[in-house]
């Protein structure tokens, strides 16, 4: 589809970025740029940046939405640290977004924005697409507004309906610089507004309106040529984290037999799981969207009883609400998963950024001795797998386990080799059989310490369980004192125990060296690229990343005793690295962290590794 | 009305008695409590309702009330403080086969569970509530609760409470609840009579039951239980029967204008005529409230099935939903989700 006289660069990998107003559609823009790169062969990572507010007031710094892209012949680990091309709807998009473009970088605007009062708003003194503010930068100005009401008007289509199509003439524009095909995008256009002949055309005009502006004026000086990316043969699809998390559950109530239940209540990053659960009734999924936090796991703690796998869904402040509820899950020994897309914190803090803060919540925010399995995911994609493995744990070993992810694994995507069901590890909840002579409801298997589970309606079973503490092996309501000891020491190893049943810990490197890097959940892609430029460069560094929290694998004081220091890379202010210094002892721990609500970038990683190489 | 037991709900092949449901555990309540004959209604009526034994399961939250799981035996979860209702509700969406009882007390669910007690009844999840209404937090030694009287000195009230108690009727009827009843401890017939109407509803049913404490709240309810003075100041219920009440079965309710009025038969002309017929099916709310909120002294107390109106259930509702999506959907199994929209092959 090139035919311009423009320059062809060949390239690995291009990151990038549409901004706008949080009305202006830029969500839409990146995900069908992202459909139509995974369809072109390229492998792929998106987030989405967006405000906590759904309307911010129009053309203010703070009502900027963003989504990001970054495509590749490569595989692609991360979402890019800085773009290569900026699509930029107004001047506050593009003002709060310059410092994250890399220099030179493609800058397309729509001229038509910068009226007084836009500027005003956005805080430019005078007109920056009139002076040398973008010297820099490949700066294309286009009057996008009157071009798409000018593509309106030959359809008979007014001017306000027509401003709602502006996105789609700047994606024109970038689909130009990449030389990429409608066809995917048209057929979406088709599919999602079936009813509206009109606004299909005027979608499909103004595309097509802006691909042709760029190539007629020669607005580009060059266009991308990026290659198909080399991926494990397979079917693949674009998924983002939380449909992903879902879908992991589904797969997991497949395999097990087991229903699928999930209580919960909406809340930000999470509320996607709970969505997207809610359309699989075909799969007899029940969801439950309860009256608050509260109530969603507690309705869980109820399914889970009558044998369903049961889920909750959450982000940070839902976790507090649910602290005392989990305690209760601990008490009564019940398969539960517990979902914590983490976002930034305390309090209602920063709802729609991602941080790693919860941690410790996850692994002490209860009272009494209330140890939990806690597992994080660490790619979009992968949330799928940590959520199977998450429900397979839970169900197996009889416990509450908490599944970390955080707001850019959730709302981030990438593409996903779709696996067969039947591939998946097996699934085998201990359930105890009618009129099983030997029932007792705490009676445990020696191997796992797990109770069985004993599903109401089955004969014989008859049992209560509760918060009271229970006497070992046939848990009526105790208080005595040896007993409690026991039943807590118990509990503990019963969680200790799954350490036997989940994967060693790998390392990316050699087993020793100078320096182990250790990170732990959605920070997986950007430490990974830092640490594997640095190792090309001949730098004794390996790589650690924990999925497997509590327990830890069982190989980590092995993993950890290889190397001079240990530098734990992590959004919050050092709560993994003290965990492991509570755990496993005698190491020089370094730290770096981050709690800015932003992910790392591979250019902060990499320089704090190589000071940490050089420090005594 | 139906007659008939929950269908969704196997019933037991064999007869069962009273001993099916008793349990091995020591109850613990205070001698003389009223808990124990709500306890011995349960029992009573079980065998009744005629179910297997393995499918009635009961729920509850945390106060004296909320013993009461490990007390009878059947499937049980003795829960956390003022969340039976969500346990009892994720009970009864997972498994509709089981008959889903859940026990409460003016603390569990008129203070720290009050959200989700109007949320169960508004939702109308077929869930059995029994809500023993002491009129105390009993379990921490006497501290007022919602429904403690205005004025009443308590260990956290020494001046007295300064706090309008809640009705739990008018709660009830406010969250559109379907079925409202209320019964006294001392009156097991009366009890075992509505919580068997009660099973029968389908939809949340709340009974009411006015229990004595008798170490923090002694003869709280006595004005209207005491022997002496409690046909003068009950009226029972009873569908399609005129509201009759009084030692000598000659005091009734009638409407007057918009409002109820107690009245005397063979006085002023007023014969049983006069009087409102018990209508407890009539969907309309408004009577039903006015009848809950009756209290001493210008009224007698309401006891018996004051609503019992019939709507569909979640529960129900939840079943027909998915019957519909697994014949209408293309989505079968996790491998046709996973494949579906829009995927490529890679080779």
């Amino acid at each position: 589809m090139v035919k311009t006289k423009s320059n062809v660069i060949q390239r690995d990998e291009v990151v990038v970025k549409f901004v706008g107003d949080s009305g202006d559609g830029m969500q839409l823009s990146g995900t069908l740029f992202s459909d139509t790169a995974a369809l072109a062969g390229l492998d792929l990572a998106t987030f989405p940046d967006y405000p906590a507010e759904i309307r911010a007031p129009q053309n203010t710094i703070a009502g900027v939405s963003g989504f990001q892209v970054h495509v590749g012949a490569k595989k692609i680990e991360t979402t890019g640290d800085l773009c290569d091309v900026l699509v930029a709807m107004n001047p506050a998009s593009l003002k709060s977004n310059l410092k994250w473009a890399k220099p030179g970088a493609t800058i397309i605007t729509d001229e038509d924005a910068y009226d007084e009062s836009a500027l005003k708003k956005s805080g430019y003194a005078e007109n920056p697409l009139e002076n040398d503010t973008f010297s820099a930068y490949n700066l294309v100005k286009a009057p996008i507004t009157t071009l798409t009401r000018a593509v309106g008007k030959d359809l008979g289509i007014d001017n306000k309906t027509a401003d709602r199509s502006k996105n789609m003439f700047a994606l024109g524009m970038v689909y130009h610089l990449f030389g990429w095909s409608f066809d995917s995008t048209f057929d979406f256009f088709s599919k999602k507004f079936k009813n509206k002949p009109e606004i299909v055309a005027l979608n499909k005009a103004a595309l097509e309106a802006g691909y042709n502006y760029t190539e007629t004026v020669e607005a580009l000086a060059s266009v991308y040529q990026v290659s198909k990316a080399q991926m494990e043969p397979g079917r693949y699809r674009n998924i983002t984290g939380n449909v992903a998390t879902a879908w992991g559950f589904l797969a997991a109530s497949e395999r097990s037999g087991r229903p699928l239940f999930l209580g919960s209540y909406p809340i930000t990053p999470a509320t996607e799981i709970l969505i997207e659960l809610a359309k699989y009734k075909s799969l007899g999924a029940k969801v439950f969207q309860a009256e608050d936090e509260i109530a969603g796991i507690c309705s869980a703690i109820g399914a889970s009883y009558t044998g369903s796998l049961a889920l909750t869904s959450t982000s940070g402040p839902g976790l507090s609400l649910k602290s005392e509820a989990i305690g209760l899950a601990v008490m009564t020994e019940l398969p539960l998963v517990i979902v914590n897309v983490q976002r930034g914190g305390p309090s209602t803090g920063l709802p729609t950024k991602s941080e790693q803060s919860d941690l410790y919540q996850a692994l002490f925010g209860r009272n009494g001795e209330c140890p939990v399995v806690v597992i994080a995911a660490s790619t979009s994609a992968n949330s799928f797998y940590f959520a199977y493995m998450a429900a397979k744990i839970a169900m197996e070993h009889m416990t509450p386990v908490i599944l970390l992810t955080d707001g850019y694994l959730g709302n981030g995507s990438q593409l996903f080799r779709i696996p067969k069901v039947a591939d998946l590890p097996s699934i085998i909840p201990p359930i105890a059989e009618a009129n099983d002579k030997d029932y007792k409801p705490y009676k445990r298997n020696p191997e796992t310490l797990a109770r069985k589970w004993a599903i109401p309606g089955t004969e014989g079973l008859r049992h209560r369980v509760g918060g009271l503490e229970k006497e070992d092996v046939y848990g009526n309501v105790s208080t005595d004192p040896l007993n409690h000891q026991k039943m807590i020491d118990l509990r503990d190893a019963k969680v200790q125990r799954v350490a036997n049943y989940i994967p060693e810990q790998e390392i990316n490197g050699e087993k020793q060296g100078d320096l182990l890097v250790v990170s732990w959940g959605g920070t997986l892609g950007a430490v990974m690229e830092a640490v594997e430029d640095l190792q090309k460069q001949g730098k004794s560094v390996s790589h650690a990343h924990f999925n497997y929290i509590m327990p830890l694998p069982k190989n980590t004081a092995e993993v950890l005793k290889g190397f001079k220091k240990i530098l734990v890379c992590e959004l919050n202010s050092g709560q993994f690295v003290n965990y492991l210094k509570m755990t496993q002892y005698g190491h020089d721990y370094r730290q770096f962290n981050k709690v800015q609500g932003l992910p790392f970038t591979v250019t902060e990683l990499t320089r704090v590794i190589n000071q940490t190489l050089e420090e005594k | 009305m139906n007659n008939k037991p929950n269908l969704t709900i196997e019933r037991s092949s064999v007869e069962l008695t009273k001993e099916d449901f008793v349990s091995d555990q020591m109850v613990k309540w205070c001698p003389g409590c009223g808990a124990h004959a709500i306890l011995s209604s349960v029992a009573n009526v079980f065998p009744k309702i005629g179910y297997r034994k393995e499918n009635f399961m009961f729920v509850s939250g945390i106060g004296c009330s909320s013993r009461f799981p490990y007390y009878v035996n059947t499937y049980g979860i003795h829960g956390i403080h003022g969340r039976a209702a969500p346990i009892a509700s994720g009970v009864k969406i997972a498994n509709p086969h089981l008959s889903v009882w859940m026990a409460t007390g003016d603390g569990d669910s008129m203070a720290i569970g009050g959200n989700h007690f109007i949320h169960i009844i508004r939702r109308n999840i077929d869930v059995n509530i029994m809500l023993f209404n002491n009129q105390i937090y009993g379990l921490t030694k006497g501290q007022y609760s919602p429904t403690t009287p205005m004025g009443s000195v308590t260990k956290t009230s020494p001046q007295g409470t300064i706090e309008h108690p809640f009705n739990p009727g008018e709660l009830v009827l406010g969250a559109q609840g379907t079925f409202f009843a209320r019964v006294v401890d001392t009156n097991p017939r009366l009890m075992t009579e509505v919580m068997f109407e009660a099973a029968k509803h389908d939809g949340t049913s709340v009974v009411e039951i006015l229990q004595n404490c008798i170490i923090f709240a002694d003869k709280t309810h006595d004005s209207v239980t005491n022997k002496d003075v409690r046909d003068d100041r009950q009226i029972v219920l009873r569908n399609g029967e005129p509201m009759i009440f009084g030692k000598n079965k000659d005091k009734g309710i009638r409407l007057n204008g918009t409002r109820l009025e107690v009245v005397t038969i063979g006085e002023n002309g007023i014969t049983e005529d006069d009087l409102l017929i018990h209508d407890s099916y009539q969907q309309d709310p408004g009577l039903h409230l006015m009848l809950a909120k009756m209290a001493y002294p210008h009224f007698p107390v309401a006891l018996g099935v004051i609503r019992a109106a019939m709507y569909p259930t979640y529960d129900d509702m939840v079943e027909e939903q998915i019957s519909y999506a697994k014949v209408n959907s293309k989505i079968k199994n996790v491998d046709d989700l996973l494949n579906s929209g829009d995927t490529w092959e890679i080779k």
